[in-house]
């Protein structure tokens, strides 16, 4: 491979005061056509496109973001990645994406910064007991590693934790699944670009879609801001904007944009060694390499598009985190941001196609796409490049709304909505 | 977070409301004749607009009332508030 990474290149260009690092991918221009064209250069979108590339042997393909990869839901998560969900067909797709995630680095030469540093769910009533003890036994059925866990348990792995009896939601147990951990969001995006820019695929930044090009049942091309593209196939992974490019090809989805935060503290000596979430109380915290808390708030209950969020959400979510961590009452919070997310009915994403011929979604990841990444990407490029599901994409096809085949993943979504 | 004009206790700020979503879906009449791609079309297929939105809200911590709003999601500046059973202002 043309300029792979190693330590060999490492002391190389360390020799050259590191100046001729070259480019990670090229900054493509539009061709007239496309055998398929990606919309939205998040992580979801270029690992749809290396996988077209590298298992369908679709070259000729692009990637079209309207602004920067890895600039939208990407660049804003909490970066929290399991496979710890109630129902088959989730066990299948979320494991999938962690057993791709155990091999990505070396797979795209790429450091995107595994790490398998377990993520604790909380139960704070009976309730949160029964069902998170129903989730282990699941789990277990479809071989994902889970663990119940008593107040002691969870007070031994992760010592910071009150477990007091007399807070208002005190700690009754908690599940963990040792596999799961956190990933460097930003190097996911760049590793795929990185990994799909070799194979040839064109990544077209600063490309917003207009329009979306049909002649009768199918798709002929996109309309966007550097002009016509034609293609055959669309991938739309468009996350929160994702009801604006289906409301372009005359398509409904049954999916709601709306915001959800997270903020930063600022960076302190190492603390908190895993994930800890707390659906009841909502709040989830881990720290990052730089030293940083990664704090996750709720979503709002109103649609909307702005990438803000409102402040009595974050205020819940710290009042929370500081029942559950009282160490942390005099850390000063760093940096707050929103994301706008796409939430489908039952919390579950669509891969999907569609009435449209060549016209494919891949959304509605709500407030968890990110763990999924890789996987979901694999078998996008799957059910586009065959016109076909993958079997494990084949349960989250946009028709479950019309057969009322749902997959209810609201206890599993760790973000109440 | 934006304050919300309520048509019955004036303006208070967004958290003490709650949202209800797409205004203006019509219950089924007949619901027993529905296809399946109709329920599926009226339970949960959204106009989820980027722009002017037209939705109801419920002063949950207030008056508890329902009302609606028209909204713009892009930057969720209010444009008008208008009661139940109203109609709904010109664009």
């Amino acid at each position: 491979m043309k300029n792979k990474y190693s330590i060999f290149s490492l002391i190389k260009n360390a020799l050259s005061n590191h100046e001729n690092w070259q480019r990670a991918w090229r900054d493509s221009e539009p061709k007239k056509e496309y055998e398929a064209v990606i919309i939205g250069g998040g992580g979801h979108g270029l690992a749809t496109a290396y996988y077209l590339a590298k298992k369908h042997n679709m070259k000729n393909i692009a990637v079209v973001e309207k602004g920067w990869i890895g600039g939208g839901n990407t660049g804003r998560n909490t970066t929290i990645i399991r496979s710890n969900y109630l129902w088959d067909a989730s066990a299948g797709l979320y494991d999938h994406a962690l057993k791709i995630w155990e091999r990505l680095s070396q797979e795209l030469n790429y450091n995107v910064m595994f790490s398998q540093r377990g993520v604790m769910n909380l139960a704070h009533n009976l309730q949160d007991v029964r069902d998170l003890k129903r989730r282990t036994h699941a789990n277990r059925l479809n071989g994902i590693d889970a663990v119940y866990l008593s107040t002691q348990e969870v007070k031994k792995f992760c010592p910071i934790i009150n477990t007091s009896p007399d807070i208002r939601y005190p700690v009754l147990g908690g599940t963990l699944q040792r596999r799961a951990g956190t990933a460097r969001h930003d190097a996911v995006a760049w590793g795929y670009a990185r990994g799909a820019d070799k194979m040839g695929v064109d990544i077209i930044q600063n490309c917003e879609v207009k329009g979306i090009i049909r002649n009768g049942d199918r798709v002929e091309g996109i309309e966007t801001t550097k002009g016509f593209i034609k293609t055959n196939k669309i991938g739309v992974v468009a996350a929160g904007h994702s009801s604006v490019i289906a409301n372009m090809a005359g398509l409904r989805l049954p999916l709601e944009s709306k915001p959800l935060q997270a903020l930063v503290s600022e960076p302190v000596k190492p603390i908190i060694d895993t994930v800890v979430m707390s659906n009841a109380v909502h709040a989830y915290v881990s720290q990052s390499d730089k030293g940083e808390l990664v704090i996750g708030a709720g979503t709002d209950d109103y649609v909307s598009y702005s990438q803000k969020g409102s402040h009595d959400i974050v205020e819940g979510t710290l009042n929370a985190i500081l029942e559950l961590y009282p160490i942390f009452s005099r850390m000063r919070m760093l940096r707050q941001w929103g994301g706008i997310v796409d939430i489908c009915p039952d919390a579950s994403p669509i891969i999907s196609k569609t009435s449209i011929k060549g016209l494919y979604f891949n959304c509605g990841w709500g407030t968890g796409g990110f763990k999924a990444t890789p996987g979901s990407g694999d078998l996008f490029a799957h059910t586009i490049a065959n016109d076909e599901p993958h079997k494990l994409n084949a349960a989250f096809n946009i028709n479950r709304f019309v057969s009322g085949d749902l997959v209810d993943e609201h206890g599993a979504a760790a973000v109440a909505h | 977070m934006f304050i919300i004009n309520c048509p019955f206790c004036g303006e208070r700020e967004q958290s003490e409301f709650k949202a209800g979503g797409e205004a203006h879906i019509i219950r089924p009449k007949q619901p027993t004749e529905l296809s399946d791609d109709q329920w599926a079309e009226y339970l949960f297929m959204r106009k989820n607009i980027k722009g002017i939105q037209f939705e109801r809200w419920n002063h949950a911590h207030g008056c508890r009332k329902w009302f609606n709003v028209v909204r713009d999601t892009s930057n969720d500046e209010i444009k008008a508030v208008y009661k139940m059973g109203e109609k709904p202002p010109v664009q």
